[in-house]
């Protein structure tokens, strides 16, 4: 059951990521990308990061993509259309960066040979791997300076958003 | 089911990412395949997380999308600043900064 899921929903993320690159209209890459990342916060569920999948629906998926589906409104939604391709080339060399990408990749997984660690240790946890709980301790325990520093880094961008979007720059 | 197919997906997804980014000549559809190759990076984040049985990976995940945040939030604003002042999206028309 795991393993039909996972083709089921890494296919359709696949498929939407491909269809993300692949479409003219700037708009329908953004829903296509937010079909994608749901599709992502279904294999996290897979992977036992109950979590992480809500964060990724609410956030990425709820505010980060409704951000970018305001500006592309705002700007103009066929601007992609009109762009004209002038280097048909350059598609290609990047179709061959692509799949040497993708064999350099291949060979490095090949060699990591992580298949081979067991499944087994999550259940010697007490089954609290990956939820909120645990989550909660080892972020706020081990990582509590990281932390209060990226609510300083959100304040910067606040400001520095602010000060671009101004009228006059 | 083992991390292999899990990696896999995010190497393809990460490879999907990059050629957008290299192809695609909208600022806009540049940004959407840097998310996607942050996504791809995620869910290497969290295979790994799961099958070494350490959530230290999901904290790193959790700190990927705050920045994903803040950098779509600077990088919109810098794209409407661009299209108010040069009225135009295209990477290939917005290369002053090259060279």
């Amino acid at each position: 059951m795991d393993t039909f899921l996972f083709y089921l929903f890494g296919g359709v993320a696949l498929a939407a990521a491909v269809n993300v690159i692949a479409q003219r209209r700037i708009f329908y890459s953004a829903l296509s990308l937010i079909m994608c990342l749901c599709s992502l916060a279904a294999i996290y569920m897979l992977l036992e990061a109950p979590f992480i999948a809500a964060v990724q629906v609410i956030v990425y998926a709820g505010a980060i993509m409704v951000l970018f589906l305001f500006v592309i409104m705002l700007l103009d939604p066929y601007s992609s259309a009109v762009l004209r391709d002038k280097k048909k080339v350059l598609a290609y060399v990047a179709a061959l960066l692509g799949v040497a990408v993708i064999v350099l990749l291949h060979g490095s997984l090949r060699a990591y040979e992580l298949a081979r660690v067991p499944r087994t240790a999550a259940s010697a946890a007490g089954g609290a791997y990956g939820t909120v709980r645990s989550i909660g301790e080892t972020l706020f325990r081990d990582y509590l300076l990281p932390f209060e520093i990226t609510s300083v880094l959100i304040l910067v961008a606040i400001i520095g958003t602010v000060i671009l979007a101004k009228r006059k720059i | 089911m083992n991390i292999t197919g899990y990696l896999i997906l995010s190497a393809l997804l990460f490879t999907i990412g990059t050629v957008g980014v290299i192809v695609k000549k909208n600022i806009i559809a540049v940004f959407l395949c840097i998310e996607l190759m942050l996504n791809a990076v995620n869910l290497s984040f969290v295979a790994f997380a799961r099958f070494l049985n350490q959530t230290h990976g999901q904290i790193f995940v959790f700190f990927v999308m705050v920045v994903a945040a803040a950098e779509a939030a600077v990088g919109l604003a810098i794209t409407v600043a661009l299209y108010r002042n040069r009225k135009t999206l295209s990477v290939d028309e917005t290369d002053t900064l090259k060279w």
